[in-house]
């Protein structure tokens, strides 16, 4: 009678996450090697980078980083897909790590004053927590074509930024978007460990001689590494796998991979419901690669930690 | 250090600036719906609108159910694993953080492939089925943070001296769970909740692809079709995520501050 009273408390959660959590993934990934009739293959993997795949359903394709060519349509593939949602995951990560990070810095150790500090942090729990849909809407109305910093622009320094070549609906239109919701998320996560480093090590540093660039680079960078370098990776993942806002923003027409997943779900716009597996599979392999990366830099941070 | 004043204000005006100007916009450009003068209108059609008590009553429930879920399942297992299963720790804080990495997009997927009306369990064949899944999807994304403050809570109370003293007083399991553990950690389990209200209020990809008429599929549906009620509803979702979090702040600070001990 040992094993049950001892397993009891944490079986519905175990259940929970094996039934709802585990195995529809597991299911998802043994699929994107199998074909109907059940056999192994890996034709869906191939599929993947096969080009024409969604000839029925996109009818323009995003063209180069920044441009969009309307009324020229090109065949986009998967492969494409995937491409924009790396580049726009990286880059939305990236910015909003290193912002979030620079925000961070300035509220902890800028010499701003208290009321600032805690402000941020509130901000930021709600700012990190406003995305999908609602974060669309109000982007469309600051930069879309009649937003108000799209408008103030053009009337008060007649600089249209659409004739320049921005758009809401493209790349770096998608990417100033999802920052709004990084940088929140890096701030609430990296102050701590901001707060975690030590006065008596930056007077250590200063008895021993060190500049201010010294003390950084040699003290607070290896500090705060392994976590900043976390951030950015649960930032990537999140821009990675969400679809409200860009689906919200650009409805079908920016070919991401979310968006892709999405519409094949919805409609087996590729004719091969074994290559939306394969889909699936080929995000969670990504997000699953960044954590790997992770884990194995933040083992070799350790070391030199100690 | 006068330098290093001068950034951090440029910093934080630089910030500040890029994201206050997406609110006062959205403001602003809620406010256009009668020409020539800024009105409320949008707001007035927005909650006028059936469709929208609708689908936002429908979300509150889902949350209400969900946080309900959330709850039945973390606090057992965090308060069991601190008590008697320190070492699965690792392995249930792995599992907690998994819906951070797969995306929600391909768990919903995998439900509607493994729950399908075929299936063994087929939970999409009935509507009262495919609401209790969305209700279980929703928990799922919201395990990371419901365990997460479960956790701390659980690490503010001396949880082994409570357990040894509820049982010599002859309590049962049931009991020291619900009147004993659970009153102890309300508050860490009302932040979760707040914050699981916040994710799933407006949630989209799960609600939109298990077709529920949910108030995430309404937003999207009502951006696609009209011009100034999205910005309407913006205001009114930040509204919604700020008064979550604000009520969080709030309980932190009837949350005891440090453990009893070390455990």
């Amino acid at each position: 009678m040992k094993l049950p009273t001892q397993w009891l408390g944490v079986a519905p959660f175990f259940i929970f996450a094996i039934m709802f959590l585990i195995l529809p993934t597991l299911y998802l990934m043994l699929g994107a090697f199998q074909n109907d009739a059940g056999q192994f293959t890996f034709n869906n993997i191939v599929g993947i980078f096969d080009p024409p795949n969604l000839k029925n359903y996109m009818q323009c394709q995003y063209d180069s980083w920044t441009s969009w060519v309307d009324g020229n349509c090109q065949l986009p593939s998967i492969l494409a897909a995937y491409w924009i949602s790396i580049k726009i995951s990286l880059a939305s990560s990236l910015i909003g790590a290193f912002a979030g990070l620079a925000i961070a810095i300035a509220i902890v150790r800028g010499g701003l004053p208290d009321w600032i500090r805690s402000a941020t942090l509130t901000f930021s729990g709600v700012a990190s927590n406003f995305a999908g849909v609602p974060l669309a809407f109000a982007f469309l109305a600051t930069l879309g074509r009649l937003g108000l910093a799209t408008v103030i622009l053009n009337t008060l320094f007649g600089l249209n930024i659409y004739a320049h070549g921005f758009n809401i609906l493209s790349f770096w239109g998608l990417t100033l978007t999802y920052v709004y919701f990084q940088i929140p998320l890096m701030v609430v996560i990296i102050v701590p460990a901001i707060d975690g480093l030590k006065k008596e090590w930056g007077e250590a540093a200063a008895t021993l001689g060190a500049t201010m660039s010294q003390y950084w680079r040699m003290v607070v960078i290896p500090v705060i590494w392994p976590s900043f370098l976390g951030t950015v990776i649960l930032l990537f993942a999140n821009a990675f796998g969400a679809i409200a806002t860009a689906y919200a923003l650009t409805g079908s027409s920016l070919n991401i991979i979310p968006i892709v997943l999405y519409a094949q779900i919805r409609g087996d716009v590729l004719h091969n419901a074994h290559l939306g597996y394969a889909i699936a599979f080929g995000m969670i392999l990504i997000t699953g690669l960044a954590n790997v990366f992770y884990i194995w830099f933040r083992t070799r941070s350790e070391r030199w930690l100690k | 250090m006068k330098a290093g004043r001068f950034w951090a204000w440029f910093v934080f005006a630089l910030g500040a600036a890029y994201f206050f100007i997406p609110l006062i916009a959205t403001v602003e450009f809620s406010m256009r719906m009668r020409r020539g003068a800024y009105s409320f209108d949008a707001y007035k059609v927005v909650l006028g609108d059936a469709r929208f008590q609708a689908t936002f009553g429908y979300s509150v429930l889902a949350a209400v159910f969900t946080i309900i879920l959330g709850v039945l399942i973390v606090v057992p297992a965090a308060y069991w694993i601190r008590l008697r299963l320190p070492q699965l720790r690792p392995i249930v804080e792995f599992i907690t953080l998994l819906p951070l990495v797969i995306p929600a997009i391909v768990i919903v997927f995998g439900y509607i492939r493994m729950y399908g009306s075929n299936s063994p369990l087929p939970f999409l064949a009935t509507d009262t089925g495919t609401n209790a899944l969305l209700v279980i999807g929703y928990a799922t994304l919201s395990l990371p943070y419901m365990y997460r403050a479960v956790d701390t809570g659980l690490r503010t109370i001396d949880v082994r001296t409570l357990t040894e003293a509820a049982q010599i007083l002859g309590a049962g399991w049931g009991t020291i769970v619900t009147r004993v553990i659970l009153p102890n950690v309300l508050i860490a389990v009302l932040s979760g909740a707040f914050l699981t209200f916040a994710i799933v209020i407006g949630e989209f990809t799960m609600a939109s692809l298990l077709n529920r008429p949910a108030f995430g599929p309404y937003l999207q549906n009502i951006g696609a079709n009209r011009a100034y009620e999205p910005a309407a509803l913006a205001i009114i979702a930040f509204a919604i995520t700020w008064g979550c979090m604000s009520l969080i702040q709030i309980l932190s600070r009837f949350a005891p501050k440090s453990a009893n001990r070390p455990n």
